[in-house]
């Protein structure tokens, strides 16, 4: 590789052609502000519009200042970062970026974690000299069942519009009209909820300002537990516990599954429950179904459908119901851990402790704000009463805990409650890509061979590269697993399977980049992908700790097929814990 | 529920198919297929532009950013006689914009709208390459030079009883 030498702030340095000014000046620790520029750079995701010029430096020889971030290095290069110059066109951008933007930072729901809002601070901004004069966009704030756009506050990073297309390939996102009228939103300024949007939640999760937030149930949540009337349930995702720590200053990766439960019996729920126990379910309801499928196939069956895909990702749901509609009988019937869970509680452990349907509330805690979505959707309904009330993401209940003046740091390590708060290790690492097929596996295996797993742990299965594959060995039969992240990577994996070109048994599929512990509902990860990496050693390390490693040795979960479901895909089971799916996608027609 | 639902005439499905193949449905050619189809329809409505998007294979978001990013691009019918005031630098100077302001006073219309009867719609144009002439107003294909608040009056008897 060719390699390039310049001077940045008096100091040599040595770097590959090709790099930016702002890659070469990070290399000897100088971080140039940003603003626009993303790298999430273990996924391979970077966004480099070069759009909003905060990161200018000055490069002698050349008559304008150079935006570092897109700026290539150049042999014999001499670059300042920090001249009177350079910090006074940062200030003079930003005061441009401010003028038209609103400030009502008090009460917007980013105050405190916004990018924007940071930088004005680290600029020094005091003012905003002709703001007056700015022209203030009008546009409408638009309610989606999971995001909240509110374009007015829209400073046209694009980071957005780059992971709904390039990452995600949903395309809902575009960059329309010029000048101060421009904002990203979908086609003729529709709603959310009538584009192609997945509510994967990856948009909020890189926004770095309060122009797209979840929708917030918080309050809906404080007002069931202050009502005297209602038992209040809550359940909360594998991987929320590897994250919310970060809310409280806690080092990324610390898990804090015990203080968690102790901060949401502080808060008044009735049972504190774990979504844990509906993996475990899943694991059951969909294993077998693999299981059915797969047997059927290797008996010269030719009708049946393989590979089977996973469904526990409610974006990816809503990808397929969109995109690929000819294929909804693929992925498996198993409803989501959340409505699992949802749908246990209002039937089974209602019935256990006496309280009427209607009485019980659920709650779910979910790194996810697709499941704001699902939550809603008739399907999970009876009588219009939903099977999971209100799914508040990770962040929301950082919020809840803060709001009760509760640290944390100082709350004891709690347990779960019985009989839905127990859980194996293989329902944890749901929470990480490549989790759910794992424990699948760990499930399967011993189901369809009659022999003990000898080793638990499946390494071939983890990882981070966007499509991974793995063959498994199914004492003499080999069972072809397929793996994707990230809603492009699946849309290849269902490109082949459309084509026939599929050689997989099973497919697990996650929206979000990491699995759930990436999820849109997380702390913001402001770009940092390291923080990805340690949510997902904290998952490996709590499944490794857990006494119980696969889904059908939890007994709470034997005990539930005994007394009420009967037995994995039974008449009931498929009532209470499958579903179907539906045709999204938008069809031309002739009149 | 999903975005615009798309009712179309075949022949029209056809036309925008037809154009599309034209550029071998390349998602490059989607400034020159927009083009096309716009001097073939007169304008650019939500169907035409989800129609182009699926058969580039492109999202139809995109498509309308980019109809919405360039002017010459509208999504709504023009008037029988499309007026567009030229509010470059030279023209601008020179009073342009008091000219617009009849206009849109006379019409009562806005820049980018149609007249309720079809006649006239409103536009606004940068830089013709006849400075010299400025202010600038041109209605269809017929340029008018040196035009003044109070000239607006008689362009529009012209087109009167046409």
């Amino acid at each position: 590789m060719e390699k390039v030498k310049l001077t940045i702030d008096d100091k040599l340095i040595e770097v590959e052609k090709g790099t930016t000014i702002h890659k070469a000046a990070k290399e000897l620790g100088i971080d140039i502000p940003v603003l626009c520029y993303m790298n999430l750079e273990d996924l391979g995701i970077e966004n480099k519009p070069g759009g909003c010029r905060i990161c200018v430096v000055e490069v002698e020889g050349r008559n304008n200042l150079a935006p570092s971030c897109s700026t290539n290095v150049q042999e014999g290069m001499v670059v300042h970062t920090h001249t009177m110059r350079v910090i006074n066109a940062r200030r003079t951008v930003m005061e441009f970026i401010l003028s038209d933007h609103p400030k009502d930072c008090l009460t917007c729901a980013k105050s405190g974690n916004c990018e924007l809002q940071d930088m004005a601070v680290k600029l020094g901004v005091r003012e905003i000299p002709g703001q007056e004069y700015a022209e203030m966009s009008e546009y409408k704030m638009d309610f989606s069942p999971s995001i909240i756009r509110d374009l007015d506050k829209c400073i046209m990073c694009r980071r957005c519009e780059m992971m709904c297309n390039e990452f995600q390939t949903v395309g809902a996102l575009s960059a329309f009209n010029r000048g101060f009228e421009s904002a990203v939103g979908p086609a003729f300024e529709m709603d959310l909820e009538y584009s192609t949007c997945t509510y994967c939640g990856q948009c909020v999760a890189v926004c770095p300002t309060g122009a797209l937030t979840e929708k917030d149930h918080t309050r809906d949540v404080i007002n069931a537990l202050s009502d005297p009337t209602k038992t209040v349930v809550v359940q909360t995702a594998p991987a929320v516990r590897a994250a919310l720590g970060e809310e409280f200053g806690l080092e990324a990766g610390t898990s804090v599954t015990g203080e968690m439960v102790a901060a949401l019996r502080r808060l008044g729920f009735d049972h504190v429950f774990d979504t844990d126990f509906a993996a475990d379910l899943t694991i059951m309801e969909e294993g077998t179904e693999l299981l059915g499928r797969l047997t059927a196939h290797l008996n010269g069956d030719k009708d049946v459908k393989l590979p089977i895909l996973t469904s526990c990702c409610p974006a990816w749901v809503n990808f397929f119901e969109h995109n690929f509609p000819e294929m909804k009988d693929i992925p498996s019937s198993a409803r989501s851990p959340q409505q699992m869970f949802g749908s246990i509680a209002k039937t089974y452990f209602a019935d256990k402790i006496n309280v009427k349907r209607e009485d019980l509330v659920v709650v779910s805690i979910m790194p996810c704000l697709a499941k704001k979505y699902e939550a809603q959707r008739d399907e999970f309904k009876v009588d219009g009463n939903p099977d999971v009330d209100f799914s508040i993401s990770t962040r929301e209940l950082a919020h809840l805990i803060k709001a009760a003046n509760l640290d944390l740091n100082t709350l004891p390590k709690e347990d779960f409650d019985k009989p839905l708060g127990e859980s194996s290790g293989a329902a944890v690492i749901f929470g990480v890509t490549g989790g759910v097929i794992e424990a699948a596996v760990r499930t399967a295996y011993e189901i369809q061979t009659s022999k003990k797993l000898e080793k638990i742990d499946f390494e071939e299965l983890r990882g981070i590269d966007g499509i991974r594959k793995a063959t498994v060995d199914f004492d003499g039969i080999p069972i072809n697993i397929g793996i994707a992240h990230g809603l492009g990577n699946a849309r290849k994996m269902l490109e082949d399977i459309k084509a026939g070109k599929s050689e997989f048994h099973a497919i697990e599929i996650m929206a979000c980049p990491g699995g759930c512990i990436g999820g849109g509902g997380q702390p913001i990860h402001h770009g940092d992908s390291s923080i990805l990496k340690a949510r997902t050693k904290a998952i490996y390390a709590e499944d490794a700790g857990k006494p119980i490693r696969k889904s059908h040795e939890n007994p709470y979960i034997i005990k539930l097929y005994e007394e009420f479901l009967g037995k994995p895909m039974s008449e009931k089971a498929h009532h209470l814990l499958h579903t179907g799916y539906f045709d999204k996608s938008n069809k031309i027609e002739i009149s | 529920m999903s975005s615009i639902k798309v009712k179309l005439k075949e022949q029209d499905l056809n036309k925008i198919k037809e154009i599309c193949k034209s550029f071998n449905n390349e998602e490059g050619e989607l400034i020159n297929v927009l083009h096309k189809t716009q001097e073939h329809f007169g304008y650019l409505p939500a169907e035409i532009q989800e129609v182009v998007a699926q058969e580039l294979n492109m999202s139809v978001a995109k498509v309308y950013g980019v109809v919405t990013f360039y002017s010459f691009f509208t999504m709504l019918p023009k008037g029988k006689f499309p007026i567009s005031i030229c509010t470059g630098t030279a023209c601008y100077v020179r009073g342009a914009d008091n000219v617009l302001q009849e206009f849109k006073r006379q019409l009562g219309i806005e820049v980018g709208e149609t007249s309720e009867d079809g006649k006239y719609s409103l536009s606004c144009l940068r830089c013709v390459g006849a400075c010299g002439l400025a202010p600038v107003v041109l209605v269809g294909d017929k340029t008018y030079g040196r035009v003044s608040a109070e000239g607006v009056k008689e362009i529009l008897a012209e087109y009167q009883d046409k």
